[in-house]
């Protein structure tokens, strides 16, 4: 039974970590919206005072911002979509019974693991150089001309090298999902004669609906912010400047904090939005 | 009733699998067996894939040029520090959170977890500043800090979920036998939770390890991790595939090994207990 001797123990307990966590938010966070209404470079004069929205507007009007927001829809989208789809099959064939399922579930999982500088390089140099790429020779080989491809399918590059890493993680969750489907229904179906895709169709995939929608929120949370990748491999040029990079130049690079952080603020709102969906989900599972 | 299963339909699906599972880790492979390659093997048109001269000079070029020990004990350090320290702070939370439930436990929970939403490039700037003022900027302490803050509110919960299912009669039970607070922690509870404490500490330090956008921007050359090292390939001068491979492998095979250790772990963890 807990007394109100041990709730104050237990606030107490708490305090370190919501006090760190309240601070890691609160004082970045409004650092940021302070400087989002300031004319404030670092390099050339320091603060130059209050501008009201003018960052803001700047922002979304320069001729960057809308090939930003394109190339991070492209992203975003064309991993999810790639994620989602490869995970929902390779998930269901990883349920089915096989030798060596362990082994395979592991070779699987594993580009998840690997850092994502060294994924970035590898697949830059190793797989997407147009001389010496093992992309290059398999190309020569059907006799076709090499692909340069992080200048000429520089988007699709980058979807390629981030599809890599992020398939682990959606089949995996995807597998779990599947795993806790009552296999007696399926069974059921299937004496019913109900062909695999219908079954498919009308019990897996609704069963996986939940787990899906948890894959897509997580992974666009996280896909937002790829970074890494990029700066190793185009450095935000041929169109792979996303919204995350475009910020990070107009921060860091070109040190204009004011545009940089107003660019912030529009990210912490996105992300925000998205964060609530997930969180609905979440807090729904708390309940249970 | 099983399911009879055809033996053809089981080699089928075995060979699909197979097939796949290997075509996705092949990056892997292949950067593993070009590290063992010699500079002019690496790019031989066309590529070898086994039958090759095995050699090792890679790895030791690898570690005498770029004190490559320098690097790793500095991932080490961060990746370790930050999820210890992540650890201490959040098991006592954790732990009041799962065995005293508040009215405000639900919230905070979910609060702690929007702080994981918070996009880093919106925050990179104060930070920046922050780290300038305090003296951290490319110190093993500022990314220690960090990288706790970021991965604490997954600490708290891959925490919290474990102590949920510690069931609550085992306390009681251990009360009416006479057993104060202090045997309660020493002998009852710490012995099951441990379990529990491992896989989130396993799961939080291949996190902070592969971390790629505060170690990127907060490091120059004194407190760069492994995850910078790679990055000054992106950069490189004449042949350096077998060097960038060898120096690859070296980065992500502790982890690797980690990860298939942790994999059980992940799924949870990853998604706050959504699918379990």
């Amino acid at each position: 039974m807990a007394t109100r001797h041990s709730r104050s123990a237990a606030r107490l307990m708490m305090a370190p970590a919501v006090v760190l966590l309240l601070g890691w938010m609160l004082v970045p966070l409004s650092m940021t919206l302070l400087f989002s209404f300031k004319k404030y470079l670092p390099l050339r004069g320091g603060d130059l005072g209050w501008v009201g929205f003018d960052n803001y507007i700047r922002f979304v009007s320069s001729s960057a911002f809308w090939p930003s927001v394109w190339a991070t829809l492209i992203v975003v989208g064309g991993v999810l979509i790639i994620t989602v789809v490869f995970g929902v099959l390779l998930a269901v064939l990883l349920n089915q019974p096989m030798w060596g399922q362990g082994i395979v579930r592991l070779l699987v999982i594993a580009p998840f693991f690997v850092m994502p500088t060294v994924s970035a390089l590898v697949w830059k140099n190793m797989f997407m150089d147009p001389v010496n790429g093992l992309f290059a020779h398999l190309w020569k080989f059907f006799s076709a001309a090499p692909v340069e491809w992080l200048s000429q399918a520089s988007l699709q590059s980058i979807v390629m090298i981030v599809s890599w890493q992020w398939l682990p993680f959606a089949t995996l969750i995807l597998l779990t999902a599947i795993q806790s489907l009552d296999s007696e229904q399926l069974e059921a179906a299937e004496m019913d004669g109900a062909p695999p895709v219908k079954r498919f169709a009308y019990i897996t995939l609704p069963h996986l609906g939940r787990a899906i929608t948890v894959v897509v929120l997580i992974q666009t949370i996280f896909l937002l912010g790829i970074f890494a990748e990029i700066f190793v491999t185009t450095q935000g040029s041929f169109g792979t400047r996303t919204l995350t990079y475009l910020i990070y130049q107009r921060v860091l690079e070109s040190q204009n904090v004011g545009l940089g952080s107003a660019g912030g603020v529009y990210a912490i709102i996105l992300a925000n939005i998205l964060a609530i969906f997930l969180m609905r989900i979440v807090g729904k599972n708390l309940d249970r | 009733m099983a399911r009879s299963v055809t033996t053809q339909r089981k080699i089928i699906n075995t060979a699909i699998a197979w097939a796949l599972g290997l075509l996705i880790f092949f990056p892997i492979l292949w950067t593993i067996l070009t590290s063992f390659k010699t500079e002019a093997t690496a790019i031989a048109d066309p590529p070898v894939f086994l039958a090759f001269d095995w050699t090792l000079e890679n790895y030791t070029t690898v570690m005498e040029r770029s004190n490559y020990t320098r690097f790793l004990w500095n991932s080490v350090i961060i990746a370790g520090g930050s999820t210890l320290l992540g650890i201490l702070i959040a098991v006592p939370a954790a732990w009041s959170m799962a065995f005293v439930p508040g009215k405000w436990t639900r919230d905070i929970l979910l609060w702690m977890l929007s702080t994981k939403m918070l996009p880093a490039v919106g925050v990179l700037y104060p930070i920046y500043l922050i780290f300038i003022k305090l003296g951290l900027l490319d110190s093993r302490t500022g990314l220690v800090i960090v990288l706790m803050l970021m991965n604490l509110p997954i600490i708290v919960w891959m925490l919290y979920t474990y102590f949920k299912e510690i069931p609550g009669e085992i306390l009681e039970a251990a009360r009416m036998d006479g057993a104060g607070l202090k045997e309660e922690i020493l002998y009852v509870l710490t012995p099951m939770a441990i379990p529990g404490i491992a896989s989130t500490l396993l799961l939080n330090f291949i996190l902070a390890w592969n971390e790629a956008f505060w170690t990127l921007n907060l490091t120059a050359a004194k407190a760069a991790p492994l995850t910078a090292f790679i990055a000054s390939y992106s950069s490189p001068e004449g042949l350096f595939y077998a060097k960038l491979s060898a120096a690859s492998t070296m980065a992500i095979a502790p982890i690797l090994i980690l990860g298939w250790f942790s994999q059980k772990q992940l799924v949870s963890g990853l998604t706050f207990g959504a699918v379990k």
